[in-house]
């Protein structure tokens, strides 16, 4: 093999969780709490080491359950502090309530969900059935292809979650990316200070200006002793989706300035690879993205014209960028490692909600991979790609229920 | 043919030997017991057998001399631990190589 | 991310396999290390999962290339093997995949020749054990190889120097251990035999 040095000799790798940690030291976390869980806590460890060895100027807090975790962030953050936790399946499970109320209280605590699959049965490895069963609780999600955008989405997160009061989840594989070493670039401290301004909390727990937050709030708007119209519950929540179709400004903003200051852009919903005159487009999110690129490749070597939409932001899900990308698409493939039991995977159902009503008559095809850690290749995302070719030679119907690729 | 056909539902597994390989050779000590100590071989009656019960193996017999499967023993030692006799020891393997490989 | 084919463009992979408590995994990460201080854009090393237990065998994969790296899935067809204990070589997974040409580098007193192999690849050993055991490279009671095994591997692939290596440990290492593995990694190099295929 040619020894070709295309770059200069010097730089570290790292794993996807000494990623994340570097990129929660760099953010000048305040209050960090978590429970240990295959496989993130690694992230978590090193993060109480810089604690404990003065690398970071955090509180670091051992709890009991991961329920208590979030449960200590939303606190710590409802106070003005900038928080952080890690979890993965059923740590995320565990605190589910809490990530309700995270975003329901507008809190900007930045989790990291180091994907693993959900039991029953125990299952340790990856795939992303835990952070997409929690799609609905109002948090932002981002998925990371590698470990450099894992340091950088976090760092981006808080930007992120600081200016629309929204609580972001940064995911990554766990193991494929949690525990693989490859090249990362650590942005520098003075660089990340001028990125991220301290934090501006809408909440403030005061005694000369006492206040209740999150109080019971009934069905109907109500006035207060002070004669204003206070929201019902359904206002709030309102407001809270609101924040997050907005969101993609904030997003899209802080992807730009990241790009301008760390050399690296992230002004996009989703990574696109080739879709200018691609007629077939593999969907895929997280690394299995990356797998998808190298797929296509081969495909383009057999003469079609393939292209990958690697997504990256799924809450807020990007429909009017998805139907922009799909607009010359008549096939489009969907693989994902995770499932909505009953229906599809959930990536699947999602891009068919973002060309419903479209002119698009793109054929959709999904295929469940990769659950519990099962090894997905190239070859075999190629070959799902050329079944559903044979397929829409026979004719456009979408199927009712998604192919797996398993060995049932 | 694909799986379908352990007609199984959900995950689950029956007590067989050697379900995770042959585990003997993940040690790096071996038990050694010193049959003059060990109580149920001095009395000559079932008793004690706590090798045999906290074995997280199940590869100590229950049998007057006790019998253990090296085959399957992992060297966790907890047999060691637990005789009341000191009646076992842990004997490092370092320099033994098992036969037909080196 | 460039539009540059990844069809034409393949990794060097390496996989390794050793029992848990050997250090494979950092031999692996080691190395891709190396490649990538060496300049080599795209490097990846990753353990595989099993039995997380000392003695367990366990294996870990190594990949380099020129481009970033796109590939997550597992190694299937390894440029290079490396045993770190010799006892695993009766399974049929070590072997397993490994391409015409290749290389199969084992921890092992023996000559390549008295292994008796009959495969398409390349054959070298070295009694890492001895080495390391000589120079009391010891933790918790077992020998640890996986530094030495590294001179083994340079000296049969030369795929990355053995500079870079010890440039890794210097910076990786705990101050007090790095003289005793670049000791154990040179004089393995020494003494690896190779048997070339014919």
């Amino acid at each position: 093999m040619s020894r070709k040095i295309t770059r200069k000799a010097s730089g570290w790798i790292l794993d996807g969780n000494h990623a994340a940690a570097q990129g929660v030291k760099l953010s000048r976390v305040q209050v960090i709490a978590a429970y240990p869980i295959t496989p993130q806590s690694p992230v978590t460890e090193t993060l109480s080491e810089f604690v404990e060895g003065g690398k970071l100027d955090a509180e670091y807090i051992a709890v009991e359950s991961e329920h208590s975790a979030l449960a200590v962030c939303t606190s710590a953050s409802m106070v003005g502090a900038r928080t952080f936790t890690a979890t993965s399946a059923h740590g995320l499970a565990y605190m589910h309530e809490m990530l309700h109320w995270a975003a329901g209280a507008r809190l900007p605590v930045v989790l990291a969900c180091v994907n693993r699959a959900m039991g029953a049965p125990w299952n340790v490895l990856n795939d992303q059935q835990d952070s997409i069963s929690q799609r609905d609780t109002g948090w932002i999600q981002i998925y990371a292809r590698n470990n450099q955008e894992i340091i950088d989405s976090v760092i981006q997160a808080y930007k992120i979650a600081e200016s629309v009061y929204v609580p972001v989840m940064v995911c990554y594989d766990g193991y494929v990316l949690s525990h693989t070493e490859m090249p990362v670039d650590v942005p520098s401290q003075e660089n990340v200070d001028r990125f991220l301004p301290p934090y501006k909390p809408h909440t403030i727990l005061d005694p000369a200006n006492p206040k209740n937050y999150n109080l019971v709030t009934l069905a109907n708007p109500r006035v207060n002793a002070e004669g204003v119209l206070c929201h019902g519950y359904m206002e709030l929540r309102y407001l809270l989706q609101e924040a997050l179709q907005n969101s993609r400004e904030t997003i899209i903003r802080a992807g730009q300035e990241f790009g301008e200051l760390f050399g690296r852009s992230y002004a996009n919903m989703f990574w696109e690879d080739r879709l200018d005159d691609a007629d077939i487009v593999i969907v895929a999110m997280g690394s299995l993205a990356m797998e998808a690129i190298v797929a296509a490749d081969m495909l383009r070597e057999a003469g079609h014209k393939v292209g990958v939409l690697g997504l990256r932001v799924f809450r807020p899900f990007p429909k009017a960028d998805v139907l922009k990308a799909l607009k010359k698409s008549r096939l489009v493939v969907v693989f994902d490692k995770n499932i909505s039991y009953g229906l599809e995977g959930a990536t699947c159902s999602e891009i068919k909600s973002a060309l419903y009503g479209s002119p698009i008559n793109a054929v959709i095809r999904n295929f469940i991979v990769g659950l519990g850690g099962r090894d997905v290749k190239a070859r075999e995302l190629v070959a799902a790609v050329n079944k559903s070719l044979s397929s829409l030679k026979e004719g456009g119907l979408t199927q009712e229920y998604p192919e797996w690729l398993c060995a049932i | 043919m694909g799986t379908r056909d352990c007609q199984h539902i959900c995950s689950e597994s029956s007590p067989a030997i050697g379900e995770a390989g042959t585990t003997g050779e993940w040690r790096d000590a071996f038990p050694v017991i010193d049959q003059e100590k060990c109580l149920p071989v001095r009395q000559n009656k079932p008793s004690c057998f706590l090798c045999w019960l906290y074995c997280p193996d199940a590869v100590i017999s229950r049998t007057i001399p006790i019998r253990i499967n090296m085959q399957y023993c992992k060297g966790c030692g907890i047999c060691a631990q637990v005789c009341p006799a000191c009646a076992i020891t842990m004997v490092n393997e370092e320099e033994f190589c098992p036969s037909g490989t080196d | 991310m460039t539009k540059t084919s990844y069809v034409n463009t393949r990794s060097y992979e390496i996989r390794w396999h050793g029992r848990g408590g050997q250090g494979a995994v950092t031999a692996a990460k080691i190395v891709a290390q190396a490649a990538y201080l060496e300049g080599y854009q795209g490097v990846t090393a990753a353990p595989s999962f099993g039995a997380e237990r000392r003695g367990a065998p366990v294996s870990a994969s190594t990949r380099i290339s020129p481009q970033t790296i796109m590939v997550v899935s597992q190694v299937e067809n390894p440029n290079a093997v490396v045993v770190l204990d010799h006892t695993l070589l009766k399974y049929e997974e070590v072997t397993s995949g490994l391409v015409k040409g290749g290389w199969l580098i084992v921890n092992s007193r023996r000559h390549p020749k008295e292994l008796d192999f009959k495969g398409d690849f390349n054959v070298a050993t070295a009694d890492a054990t001895r080495v390391c055991s000589n120079l009391r490279l010891i933790v918790a009671g077992l020998t640890v190889v996986n530094t030495a095994i590294l001179g083994a591997f340079v000296r049969a692939t030369n795929v990355v120097g053995l500079a870079s290596i010890e440039k890794v440990i210097s910076e990786r290492f705990p101050n007090n251990t790095i003289d005793i593995n670049l000791a154990a990694i040179a004089q393995t190099y020494e003494i690896t035999k190779l048997e070339k295929i014919r």
